[in-house]
């Protein structure tokens, strides 16, 4: 059987009237948005995720790549507390690399926006998304983003150490190349080591031309001089890193491993209560929480704005598929989009496409 | 019925892609007036010359409206997603030598690698409201470049021409630009990063692999390759 738009259409309807059984209010958003909160967001690359056009009035606008981030901003803007949003449309990636991979395509969604019960609502949306593509036979992941998050705050080195490995969770290659020169691993290249030596590193130098301005220069410098002072990241403490993040098994053992972690680094056992709260509720769900898979690296490398709980769910007979559905905590986000206001939210979304290509209901 | 070979209709690149095909045997030549972009091709059957800019030939090639094409790696990679799999390097040619590279002001004493760049861009970003600005016209060569290599907080801004000048026009922070021998960057106070090499490049002849081939035109291509001697 060939699958039609119209069937897509339906089966998009359909999901989004069980989200809206469950109370969600259906919105709509606009499908150009402008580029420069998308740029600014995601940077340079969502340039090649997403389709860039422009008029003379509007400038540079983007063809909706998520309705996240539209979403936010309208609750942002005066959306009522808490709530819960669902919304059912096309959205459109640019593809560079994947001939196979769709450039336009339906997604319905679930989001909610409440201050209560964080754990209940994480475990509310993934049990109802769950409900509706289970019958379809797919491997749940799971993860949490705040795992490493915490036990980056419990570091014992700098201020600024600890605040470029947070700004680089997402880029896990560039994360591991700073964690070896901060253990004291990688050699000093030379240009900095002549730097750093220098009696003042500015003498002689180039002339002065564009907008970084020699103060900027100079506090670098500074910052590079007390970063060689600073003593290297202990064996001890790599290893805590590399063991969180190699946790990838049952959601109960997964448990049981970051406690025995937490001993040694205490910063981690807030976000380990919070995982433990939160399969309390995936349980009351009906979620089979025994044999969940959770991973502590899940959702690194693709989904920049999610700062918490991370899922998806993929069709194991068909790997080169993406996940027919995916989602998580994105608190951060709020507060970027919020000017100076936040508020935590968690949402996924459903492939409506995919469900059927899988074979499933409509 | 006839094999296309695409060349760069005028300059520098046009007249060593000829005196690299005449020292084989192969006479490319204009036809008609100085201005009209026709040509001949002598000593393999069954040829003929499109004069293209050197820009477009990469769209023909993938297009399959040429079945051969003399073009720079560098506006093949940037133009063609998955561009090993569209075209076929056949010979690089040795001249057209340019390199692909970012360069920051030389007065940046403390910038002189790919992780300092990306640092920088982090301070500048909290110092300015705005993303690090790099100029360059090879938007995705230098945005895979960059993301291969773990630099946030930048921004692309379109530079067509004069990219080396932008730095002191105050239109940009570093530039991402084609050079070959380093002299316009040192004019300008600016200097090259030590990893900063995105792609080397130089003319190379190109084949079509999405373009059909007759049975005529599968022997003319044979001919070319031996009469050239670039068979492996």
């Amino acid at each position: 059987m060939t699958l039609t738009r119209a069937m897509a259409r339906a089966e998009a309807a359909r999901l989004r009237d069980a989200f809206a059984a469950a109370g969600a209010h259906p919105v709509e958003t606009p499908i150009l948005q402008p580029a420069a909160t998308l740029l600014d967001l995601y940077g340079e690359d969502i340039r090649a995720r997403a389709y860039v056009t422009q008029d003379p009035l509007r400038g540079e606008q983007m063809l909706r790549p998520d309705f996240t981030v539209p979403v936010v901003q309208m609750h942002m803007e005066g959306g009522a507390e808490p709530a819960r949003y669902t919304y059912a449309g096309e959205v459109f990636r640019r593809q560079e690399d994947d001939p196979e991979r769709a450039s336009e395509y339906l997604q319905v969604g679930f989001e909610i926006f409440d201050r209560a019960d964080p754990a209940g609502a994480e475990a509310e949306v993934f049990a109802r998304i769950s409900d509706l593509v289970q019958p379809l036979g797919l491997r749940a992941a799971t993860g949490d983003i705040g795992v490493l998050t915490a036990a980056l705050q419990g570091l014992e080195t700098s201020d600024r150490r600890r605040a470029a490995l947070m700004r680089h969770i997402w880029r896990p290659r560039r994360f591991r190349a700073l964690m070896e020169r901060f253990a004291g691993k990688a050699p000093v290249p030379p240009a900095r080591a002549a730097l750093l030596a220098a009696e003042d590193p500015m003498a002689g130098c180039a002339p002065l031309i564009g907008l970084r301005g020699p103060d900027e220069i100079a506090s670098r410098i500074d910052a590079l001089r007390e970063d060689a002072e600073t003593p290297p990241l202990s064996a001890a403490q790599v290893q805590l890193i590399d063991a969180i993040l190699s946790v990838r098994e049952t959601l109960p053992n997964a448990l049981e491993h970051l406690r025995d972690i937490a001993v040694d680094l205490a910063a981690l056992q807030p976000s380990v209560d919070r995982i433990e709260a939160r399969a309390e509720a995936l349980a009351n769900r009906g979620v089979d929480v025994e044999s969940l898979d959770f991973e502590a690296s899940y959702g690194r490398t693709s989904m920049e704005y999610y700062d918490g709980f991370v899922f998806g769910f993929y069709a194991p007979a068909r790997p080169d598929l993406p996940p027919v559905a995916s989602g998580g905590r994105y608190d951060a986000l709020t507060r970027r989009l919020g000017g100076g206001r936040a508020i935590p939210a968690v949402g996924g979304v459903i492939r409506p496409g995919l469900v059927l290509e899988m074979g499933g209901a409509a | 019925m006839t094999l296309k070979l695409g060349v760069p209709s005028k300059g520098r690149l046009m007249e060593k892609t000829f005196e690299w095909f005449g020292a084989r045997g192969v006479t490319l030549s204009r036809t008609g007036s100085e201005r009209e972009y026709a040509g001949a091709v002598d000593g393999v059957e069954g040829m003929q010359l499109v004069l293209l800019s050197a820009g477009e030939i990469p769209r023909e090639l993938a297009a399959g409206r040429i079945h051969l094409g003399v073009t720079g790696t560098d506006l093949i990679q940037e133009k063609l997603s998955q561009w090993d799999q569209r075209v076929e390097p056949l010979a690089e040619l040795g001249f057209g030598h340019a390199d692909l590279i970012i360069a920051v002001p030389a007065c940046w004493v403390d910038v002189d690698t790919l992780d300092d760049l990306d640092a920088a861009a982090a301070a500048f970003r909290a110092r300015h409201g705005f993303r690090m600005r790099i100029a360059t016209k090879y938007h995705r060569l230098v945005r895979e470049f960059l993301r291969d290599n773990g630099v946030a907080d930048y921004q692309l801004v379109d530079s067509q021409g004069a990219t080396e000048g932008t730095v002191a026009n105050l239109t940009a922070e570093a530039v991402a630009d084609i050079t070959s021998t380093g002299e316009t960057l040192r004019a300008n106070h600016l200097k090259i990063l030590s990893d900063g090499m995105v792609l080397q490049s130089q003319a190379t002849l190109f084949r079509a692999r999405r373009a059909e081939l007759s049975d005529a035109e599968r022997a003319t291509l044979k001919a070319l390759i031996e009469t050239l001697g670039i068979g492996d």
